[in-house]
């Protein structure tokens, strides 16, 4: 499904990335930790190419996305990306967010994108704020809506960056509730996340990432209870 | 020496069908300038340098030059490289149109560059082209946050287009012009003339200023 390998990024003089190889399989769900500023979210915004690498390779489906003749566009359809920020569209309508992509993208006729971003807010439990404006939904609710966006393009790889780390405590579980819930359905998701809690019962690998490598992965409950690098022990430590 | 009344209220019919001429350049070159400056202002932001460079070098001689020069260039100047008859009114229009150009180009830029970009980035990451991201996403936002100093900018082109009446347009100043000297009274005619424009602008700014509620309204965010 995703296959990255040997992946570097610099900005000018500072290596954020320095040589992460990761595969990802159909269905799997990978949670990425790590403290701030160690590369995760640069690794995210590689693989659907808001950053460009500056070397190494990124295979989506087994279409390198380094190769020129690789339609950037078409590979971001089949990725949905959901951010820390939200970034909803605050002059459109939640419903209006949801169904704009298909609509100019996939060219779907407009009252069918409608019907189709009806029953997407619907699944997130946002059936009722169909004709809200962002700044009128409380940040759990933006968060939902920007979820359910991502879906509406039918990807097969989600990627989370960091979803509720802009939330308030209260509003955090029902975007996880959802989450949680995509990930039962089979979505394959990377998500770069601080909520043990999820990465504990909804991941399938956790990995931590520390000054631009993976420094530890396994399987949740062996890396939290039985981590092997003292750089992990050093970052659960601080955060359990 | 008094204010004479009586030959205001003789000459204001003939002040007042400048107005006609001041108003219609004042349209025309923004309404053009509009639709040109945005375009400019996407070549700007462009990272193309055969769309960027141009950009740059346009606004920057606009804006770095005066009025009054660009119209001559265009009306004095041109003819004698290329060898035709100048015609006042397209000249004046057009000396209009591309310095406003220009102005609303920067206009467009600041509010384009305002807007957050998470937006392009969230459009972008639904697999919408640059375009359709600008389209659909980041120009709806940027134009309304450019209503205010694109009032601001019509205000000034309004005011501006005066400096048309050197090339012999019948607006409203060089009507006044005419006014002074046949009335011998030019403090009466300038001073008519000034208050014809402070109403001109104050009317618009009124309309603008309401266009600007009514649109805040329905802009949510």
């Amino acid at each position: 499904m995703l296959k990255v390998k040997d992946l570097h990024k610099k900005f000018g003089d500072l290596h954020v990335l320095k040589g992460v190889s990761l595969e990802v399989s159909k269905g799997e769900v990978v949670v990425i930790i790590g403290p701030s500023g160690s590369g995760k979210s640069t690794f995210l915004r590689c693989i659907n190419h808001l950053e460009k690498p500056t070397s190494g390779h990124i295979f989506i489906d087994g279409v390198d996305l380094e190769d020129p003749a690789t339609n950037i566009n078409v590979i971001r359809e089949r990725v949905g990306m959901v951010f820390q920020q939200f970034n909803l569209f605050p002059h459109l309508t939640a419903l209006e967010n949801v169904s704009l992509a298909p609509e100019k993208v996939l060219k779907v006729p407009r009252a069918q994108a409608r019907e189709r971003a009806k029953a997407l807010l619907s699944k997130v439990g946002l059936s009722d704020k169909c004709d809200s404006y962002p700044d009128q939904l409380s940040g759990g609710q933006k968060q939902r809506v920007a979820i359910a966006r991502a879906l509406a393009m039918q990807p097969k790889l989600m990627l989370f960056d960091e979803p509720t780390s802009a939330l308030d405590p209260e509003m955090i579980g029902e975007v996880l509730a959802v989450m949680r819930k995509l990930a039962e359905e089979g979505m394959t998701m990377v998500v770069v996340s601080h909520e043990m809690g999820f990465a504990r019962e909804v991941a399938d690998r956790v990995l931590l990432m520390a000054d631009g490598v993976f420094v530890e992965e396994g399987p949740p409950r062996e890396f939290f209870t039985n981590p092997k690098h003292e750089r992990t022990k050093a970052f659960l430590s601080k955060i359990l | 020496m008094v204010f004479d009344l009586e030959v205001v209220a003789r000459y204001l019919p003939f002040l007042l069908q400048g107005v006609g001429i001041t108003v219609e350049f004042t349209l025309i070159a923004f309404s053009a300038g509009s639709i040109l400056g945005l375009l400019l202002a996407l070549a700007r932001i462009s990272k193309n340098p055969i769309f960027h460079y141009p950009a740059v070098a346009y606004i920057d001689f606009v804006r770095g030059t005066p009025l009054l020069a660009q119209i001559y260039l265009i009306h004095f100047g041109l003819p004698q490289i290329f060898g035709y008859t100048p015609v006042g009114y397209i000249d004046a229009l057009l000396a209009l149109t591309l310095n406003s150009t220009a102005y609303i180009a920067e206009i467009m830029r600041a509010g384009i560059e305002s807007i957050d970009r998470g937006q392009m980035e969230a459009a972008r990451s639904l697999g919408m082209t640059y375009v359709q991201s600008m389209r659909y996403v980041i120009l709806p936002q940027a134009l309304r946050r450019v209503v205010p100093p694109m009032g601001n900018e019509f205000i000034a082109l309004l005011k501006e287009s005066s400096l048309v009446s050197v090339i012999g347009m019948e607006d409203l100043m060089m009507r006044s012009r005419m006014m002074a000297g046949r009335s011998f009274r030019p403090f009466e005619a300038y001073f008519t003339a000034a208050l014809i424009y402070l109403a001109l602008t104050l009317t618009f700014s009124r309309i603008l200023g309401w266009g600007e509620r009514r649109l805040g309204k329905s802009a949510q965010g």
